[in-house]
């Protein structure tokens, strides 16, 4: 099926619909490959002994926090640019799910850094960039529940999405532009990765079943986004429909 | 270049004249740097040490105030649909507005700062050098702001949300406004690396702000 297809939010439910209960079972056999790699194959690290582990949650998480944000960019330019009527629904599915990505990725660093730098934050480049990275996510939420109407809406956001898309690159190359705490990267780097294989490939699996989750919660929450939208259109004809006077009850328009 | 001419002077007069408020952020900034040494305490050491930060964060807060202003009003009468009608792109014009709203709300902050720099215990260089780096900042705010300010047009209680969206993308102009100021307090760290990235955040912040709130107020308005 070509992708304009799915541009008929009819037939992309219906793709949904069929593609989410496999993209949930690979999710899950990822995961559990993954983790298992991580908590019984992968050996402790030499000086961190078993704290090493809480990287194979906030590493997937940071490259997930970044990817969705891409992944809004992304859209935002399929709502100003090609009007596609679906990528602003996906553009608004993503900013709950990569604030929590973005969350869990600060949150599991501070626990991993009192035992690792003796404290739970450090205002350096990487730390701070990440937390702006997070601001940014709720703003654009506030500005989604802000604007009623949902095509307007959906236009100023990508606006402000695509001005912040300037926070990636600084993301990314603040660990080498300054001097910071934080470690410089390990896995994506010029001259191949400085992690050893035994805990490379449980990173890599995890970070797999990340992604995997991300997708296939950002299906479902555009799933329920089209629906929502529907729903409204149903209560706005409801609501404007000349005998639905005050009084008369009006079957499912409450619902 | 006449159109350009004549709509600063339209944008400055307005905002100087009775109800324009020009001078309320020069206030709001007078009252925010007097409340901190109640906050912090009236140690003159420790006040010499984050003088020059506590006087750009209330140059921040008091351009964020005053950014409800720069399209709301124009909007409300009509003019800014006459403007975006007009011959002359809507990025220059934007541009144009920000610059005459930088006049009348921007400027008044770095020509008080150095009396407030006094309150703050700063030495004549430390002086020098923040009315220096807000001098060349403080337009970053608002270049930045104006995209906020186009954003929140359309909205009626806009204010608010727009300096939770601004706010996050001013964090590099604080930060680096900031680390000259300090850097030219402090002997071996040098003033103008610090400084040159500040003037290239203002660069890049007019040539960002002008296009993304061009296109938000052409967004707001079909």
């Amino acid at each position: 099926m070509p992708l304009i297809d799915l541009a008929n939010p009819t037939r992309f439910l219906g793709f949904v619909g069929r593609l989410v209960p496999w993209l949930t079972a690979v999710t899950i056999v990822l995961f559990a490959v993954g983790l298992y790699g991580a908590f019984f194959l992968a050996p402790d690290d030499y000086q961190q002994g078993a704290t090493v582990k809480i990287m194979f949650i906030h590493v997937p998480c940071a490259w997930l926090s970044m990817f969705v944000y891409a992944t809004m960019a992304a859209s935002s330019l399929g709502t100003l640019v090609w009007r596609h009527p679906l990528a602003d629904v996906s553009m608004k599915a993503a900013a709950p799910i990569g604030a929590v990505f973005t969350f869990v990725c600060l949150a599991t660093g501070s626990l991993w850094g009192k035992p690792m730098w003796g404290t739970w934050w450090v205002w350096d480049a990487r730390l701070t960039s990440v937390l702006v990275l997070f601001i940014m996510y709720l703003g654009l939420i506030a500005l989604w529940q802000t604007i009623e109407d949902p095509i307007r809406g959906a236009k100023a956001v990508a606006v402000l999405t695509l001005v912040g898309a300037i926070n990636l690159p600084i993301i990314k190359f603040s660990v080498d532009w300054w001097n910071t705490l934080h470690q410089p990267a390990a896995v994506f780097r010029l001259g191949g990765p400085t992690i050893d294989i035994s805990m490379l490939w449980p990173l890599l699996v995890t970070a797999l079943a990340a992604t995997c989750l991300f997708v296939t919660l950002q299906l479902l929450a555009m799933k329920n986004e089209i629906k929502r939208r529907r729903l409204r259109t149903l209560r706005l004809i409801e609501a404007s429909r000349p005998h639905a006077v005050a009084g008369t009850p009006v079957v499912g328009a409450a619902s | 270049m006449k159109p350009l001419a004549a709509l600063f002077l339209r944008e400055w007069r307005l905002s100087t004249r009775v109800g324009g408020g020009a001078l309320m952020g020069a206030l709001f900034f007078l009252i925010v740097v007097t409340v901190i040494p109640f906050g912090v305490g009236p140690d003159l050491k420790l006040l010499a040490r984050i003088g020059p930060a506590i006087l750009w964060i209330g140059a921040l807060l008091a351009t964020l105030l005053s950014l409800d202003r720069l399209f709301q009003a124009d909007r409300d009468d009509g003019a800014l649909d006459l403007l975006m009608m007009g011959e002359t792109p809507l990025e220059l014009v934007v541009v144009v507005k920000c610059l005459a709203h930088w006049a009348a709300t921007g400027l008044p902050l770095v020509i008080a700062a150095p009396f407030l720099a006094v309150f703050m215990n700063l030495d004549p260089p430390a002086i020098g050098a923040t009315v220096a780096t807000l001098l060349v900042g403080t337009p970053a705010l608002t270049f930045l702001g104006a995209i906020g300010a186009a954003l929140t047009v359309s909205l009626r209680r806009g204010g608010l949300l727009s300096a939770i969206l601004i706010l996050p993308l001013t964090t590099p102009v604080l930060i680096f406004g900031v680390s000259a100021t300090t850097a030219a307090v402090t002997e071996p760290t040098p003033f103008l690396a610090p400084f040159l990235i500040l003037v290239a955040l203002v660069l890049f912040s007019l040539v960002v702000g002008a296009i993304a709130a061009a296109q938000a107020l052409r967004l707001s308005a079909n």
